[in-house]
């Protein structure tokens, strides 16, 4: 076929790498952004983040050559044993693993330091599709569906036990692959609405989302009401799912918070959102004490001060207030965005946000023209893991998600981030390269 | 391997691209709608620091300095960008007692909403400066500005060179000082007022950015909004250092007043005001506590007697009612008049000191005797004069002389809140009399008593008019601005003030008749040798209100002079209030101040003069008993104004103190 008789970086796809070397660079310019000093005489100093990244991007491209340079059905091969190297590192680190910030997610080889819980993405990702692949794997039965929850949420459960909850929950992106592989439709309904759910009982004020809740319902009501007239079940299941919604936002949720949490618990959540807590769950506000704003809630707030500021077109590179006096914290890595947004305003965060969609789609069709299986799920997890840290990085910065620590692909600094998603990306494109070979 | 499109992918696809769409939606109304964002990125970040120039430097005419600066730091504070002060370790480095930090902070709470900059501590010492800065870094929210205090050299001047001090909120509503902010300083008198806006200079204003530790770095966008600041231009002025301070020990112990003009420039030599202040009483920490001290003084020391007390002129003003009389044509220089001793004509008598027969027997000997017949009479030619149609006109003639002698209206000297005196003319009569007068009941006028009033400035610039022959230049003080002898604000001062047509003639013959005062008649102790001095005595009556009643008070010792007559270089007034005689008191003071400008140095044999003079104690008791009058009516004044203030902002403190207890809750557990 169309691959027959070229060499191996003819079949490479040039478009995957043109948007991962685009993305790094970026984050290379945005750190340097953040790190840059006015009084600076060299941009050439060895100590700063800009020029370690730099390092790193440089081993990222030897690994990624590397792999290259491997054959692909040792990905396949090795995926059942990478994994259960993978999950050991795992425990071990919870016991032998570095103390940072009260997480123990951390192993330390020297100077080096690096989140063992990153890389297993990649493993856990091998291991699914290898699973997923095997003939002898009938996704449509419960048990192999079990199988597979299991393989994604093993560590999930582990890094949840290291304290790093924001690495944990990435592994639910996995729901994403199982469902493009089979899971009923139900499973991305439900998630999908709980997690608007979740986030509209927070974010929007409660009568408000009573009555755009019961819209939505007259709604779909209305858009099937051939289907209602006919099913009473379907009838039943609709105004249970509103009954259910409405119970949940507007009586359990205020009953949990007014009488079940504990006042820090509740400030917790909501500064994670970067908003103020409501006066009706302020427990104190009695007293007259004035509200306490707490880290995450500043952190938000600075991040935001730094996105609106940037406006339509931004305050031009070097020239962003409050990166270059760096008054948003955590700047280099999990709000590395702010950095563009400041600097660059909507077009430039349009142009980003364009740049990963794209990768996204890219790989998405990538994955579709594969004949092996193998290669096709492995595609969608690593779609589904950049499409998670994507959109909950950048949702954090703005209030639209908690802080939970997660960083920006291939943007935030970071040496084993760098490391571990360069190597995702370069085992795809391994794989892509031989799309028409079985992989098993 | 499905040959068919798996319908999943679609909708992996769909998700991807709406979850982005969301965030891109936010984003969109987040950089482009939500311009609070802006703002606050600007607060954070960006520091507005005002650059103070230094002030302008006021020189005398030899060059040497009268008043300049030095450096000196005040605290300011932002209540509001307070975080985690250690308010004992702050007040430690300050030197202050914690209630005595949360009394400050109030105060500013009080008049200031707590996020703009107000005054925490004035003018520190040099080692609550030290300690401050040594812990800058802890105190967040406070901050030194440098500011040049003003450092008066000769402990002379004082109301001349006026003074500073903040500028009070009831003047930032004014449009002058629509650019200052609290806490600035501003002139509030004299010449500092006058020349506020020369001497100030213009304020830098410096953009900073600063990081989130609230320290200044780079200059935002590179300085492209910054102004730079412009010293304040130096003045020169025409007042001479040692004059000023030899006429001042001179005054000393006495109540009144000295101006001398150079007649040629219409600069001022010397301006006292007598009792004088040490003016650098009124700078610095001690400005307000030393100012109400000054003000509660019964021989109100703050008060321009020379621009803005109105003195009868008394015999002064007669060589002003001759060349009136002259210039019309009243009288020839021979016209005589019987006098023995007092003027009958209007039926009441006018005592005249001279007796002797022939004291008047011209103009000449008239004015050298200072008959006061004799000048009620020609006064009397001068407005019944047959040329006029009246008397009412008669006298409208006579006032368009003395309104272009520069009386009955302010000269127009460069000092602020200058007094005109009072000129009657015949309206002012028309009103006092109802309508029915005549030059009998006006004829005080003629020798200077009744309705005029001149301001001792009047009295000198006078003088001036007489020395040159018919012109003056309207009194000022400051030669060049800056170096520029043309600056656009002297413009005025250069042009020369014709007074209605008199020949020169009749000038000389009025001089000729004033240096006979000196030579020969009643200011002989006014000699000055090898110097001809044209001059007039005075002896003005006057009454006061004390407790209501009207009480003839001792007269005032008045003295007009300049001279030489061949080249008129200095002219004077001076006036001692309640002393008795001009010649006394007025004439020696003013003759030894001509001496010491004219020859540098007062010769050894009118030592005697001077010790009199400086060690004479001249202040009259009634001073007291008047002031305390009016020092009631302006506590009247005062009380009612400030019930009416209280009426008014009982809300509003009522509203202040609930915010000030909150704020205090707020900071200080």
């Amino acid at each position: 076929m169309d691959s027959i008789g070229k060499s191996l970086f003819q079949r490479i796809d040039g478009i995957m790498v043109l948007l991962y070397v685009s993305l790094v660079i970026i984050g290379l310019l945005a750190v340097f952004s953040v790190e840059h000093r006015t009084t600076d005489l060299t941009i050439f100093i060895a100590n700063k983040n800009y020029m370690k990244q730099f390092i790193w991007f440089g081993y990222s491209l030897a690994l990624g050559m590397l792999i290259l340079l491997t054959d692909s059905k040792l990905f396949a091969s090795t995926a059942f044993l990478g994994y259960t190297v993978g999950i050991v590192v795992l425990i071990l680190t919870i016991f032998i693993g570095v103390d940072v910030k009260g997480s123990h997610s951390w192993l330390g080889v020297g100077s080096f330091r690096f989140q063992p819980g990153e890389v297993c993405k990649i493993f856990t990702a091998l291991a699914l599709a290898k699973f997923l692949s095997l003939p002898e794997t009938n996704f449509k039965t419960l048990k192999h569906r079990l199988v597979g929850v299991a393989i994604a949420m093993g560590p999930a459960v582990i890094v949840l036990l290291q304290n790093e909850t924001g690495l944990a929950l990435v592994y639910f992106c996995f729901l994403l692959v199982m469902y493009r592989e089979g899971l009923p439709n139900a499973v991305l309904v439900v998630g999908f609405s709980m997690i608007a759910l979740v986030l509209g009982t927070l974010l929007i004020e409660r009568k408000l989302l009573f009555v755009i809740l019961t819209l939505v319902a007259v709604l779909i009501g209305f858009l099937t009401r051939s289907v209602l007239k006919r099913d009473l079940i379907a009838k039943i299941l609709l105004v249970g799912t509103w009954l259910f919604c409405i119970l949940f936002s507007q009586v359990a949720v205020p009953m949990v918070f007014k009488h079940g949490l504990k006042q820090h618990q509740i400030d917790r959540i909501y500064s994670m959102l970067g908003k103020e807590v409501p006066v009706e769950y302020n427990k104190n506000a009695e007293e007259g004490d004035e509200h306490k704003t707490n880290s995450s809630e500043y952190n938000v707030l600075q991040s935001k001060i730094a996105i609106g500021s940037g406006g339509l077109w931004g305050k031009g590179f070097l020239n962003g207030t409050s990166t270059k006096n760096q008054f948003v914290p955590e700047q280099n890595t999990d709000f590395i965005f702010t950095a563009i947004a400041e600097q660059f305003g909507f077009i430039g965060s349009l142009v980003l946000i364009g740049i990963y969609v794209s990768l996204m789609l890219r790989i998405v069709f990538v994955a579709e023209r594969q004949r092996s299986v193998f290669t096709r799920i492995y595609a969608y997890c690593v779609a589904s893991i950049l499409f998670f840290h994507f959109a909950v990085n950048i949702s954090m910065t703005i209030g639209l998600a908690p802080v939970i620590g997660i960083t920006l692909p291939f943007l935030s600094y970071g040496g084993s981030s760098l490391l571990s998603f360069s190597a995702l990306m370069f085992i795809l494109i391994r794989l892509d390269a031989d799309r028409n070979a079985m992989i098993r | 391997m499905s040959s068919a499109a798996n319908p999943r992918q679609f909708m992996i696809r769909l998700i991807f691209i709406g979850v982005a769409s969301i965030i891109l939606l936010r984003l969109f109304f987040l950089q482009n709608f939500e311009s609070k964002y802006k703002v606050m990125a600007n607060d954070i970040a960006i520091y507005k620091k005002v650059v103070y120039p230094p002030r302008g430097i006021i020189y005398d005419r030899n060059g040497k300095v009268m008043l300049a600066n030095t450096v000196i730091y005040d605290l300011m504070v932002t209540p509001h960008n307070i975080k985690g002060l250690d308010t004992a370790d702050f007040c430690k480095a300050m030197g202050l007692d914690l209630p005595g930090f949360l009394k400050i902070m109030k105060l500013i709470s009080i008049r200031n909403i707590d996020v703009r900059q107000s005054t925490f501590m004035e003018q520190l010492s040099p080692e609550q400066t030290a300690n401050f800065q040594e812990n800058a870094f802890k105190f967040t929210g406070f901050e030194l500005v440098e500011r040049n205090i003003r450092e008066y050299k000769n402990q002379t001047a004082g109301i001349v060179l006026g003074y500073i001090a903040e500028v009070s909120p009831e003047m930032l509503k004014v449009p002058r000082y629509q650019s200052y902010r609290q806490g600035d300083y501003t002139g509030r008198s004299g010449l500092e007022l006058q020349y506020e806006e020369v001497l100030r200079g213009q304020r830098g204003v410096h953009f900073l950015e600063r990081d989130k530790f609230n320290r200044p770095r780079d200059p935002y966008k590179g300085g492209a909004l910054d102004s730079q600041e412009v010293s304040g231009k130096s003045l020169e002025l025409y007042l001479d250092a040692d004059l000023q301070s030899y006429a001042e020990k001179l005054m000393a112990n006495k109540v009144g007043s000295v101006v001398a003009i150079d007649p040629q420039t219409g600069g001022i030599l010397t301006m006292v005001s007598s009792p004088c202040y040490d003016p650098n009483l009124l700078r610095g920490r001690e400005r307000a506590k030393n100012y109400s001290a000054l003000y509660r003084q019964a021989t109100r020391p703050l008060f321009n007697r020379a621009t803005q007390a109105m003195y009868p002129p008394g015999s002064t003003i007669k060589p002003m009612t001759g060349l009136v009389a002259l210039n019309v044509g009243a009288i020839t220089p021979s016209f005589g008049l019987a006098c023995f001793g007092g003027y009958h004509y209007c039926s009441r008598a006018i005592a005249c000191e001279h007796k002797d027969a022939g004291h008047a027997a011209n103009f000449r000997v008239a004015l050298a005797h200072s008959c006061n017949s004799y000048f009620c009479h020609i006064f009397r030619l001068t407005v019944d004069y047959k040329g006029f149609a009246n008397v009412k006109q008669g006298l409208q003639a006579w006032h368009e002389y003395y309104y272009r002698f520069g009386y009955g209206h302010p000269t127009g000297i460069d000092l602020p809140f200058e007094k005109g005196g009072n000129l009657p003319d015949s309206t002012y009569y028309n009103k006092l009399y109802r309508g029915s007068w005549n030059s009998c009941t006006v004829v005080f006028v003629g020798m200077g008593q009744g309705e005029i009033l001149l301001t001792p400035l009047q009295m000198a610039n006078g003088m001036c008019i007489v020395a040159n022959k018919g012109y003056y230049y309207t009194p000022h003080f400051v030669k060049s601005i800056g170096k520029n002898f043309n600056d656009p604000v002297l413009e005025k001062y250069h042009k020369k003030q014709q007074v209605l047509n008199i020949p020169d003639s009749t000038f000389s013959i009025v001089q000729q008749a004033m240096q006979d005062v000196v030579e020969s008649g009643t200011a002989l102790g006014a000699k000055i040798d090898g110097i001809t001095v044209c001059a007039k005595t005075g002896t003005a009556e006057n009454k006061a209100i004390v407790n209501g009643e009207v009480i003839k008070m001792a007269n005032h010792s008045m003295f007009v002079a300049f001279a030489p007559r061949e080249h008129p270089r200095i002219a004077i007034a001076v006036a001692v209030e309640n002393s008795g005689f001009g010649a006394t008191w007025a004439a020696p003071i003013a003759s030894l101040l001509m001496e010491k400008y004219l020859k540098d140095s007062v010769t050894y044999k009118r030592k005697a003069v001077e010790d009199k003079m400086v060690n004479a104690h001249i202040i009259n008791k009634y001073v007291y008993t008047i002031d305390s009058a009016i020092r009631q009516h302006d506590q009247r004044a005062y009380e009612a104004r400030m019930q009416r203030r209280r009426t008014a902002d009982s809300t509003k403190r009522a509203n202040d103190s609930l915010m000030v207890t909150s704020w205090m809750k707020k900071h200080f557990k």
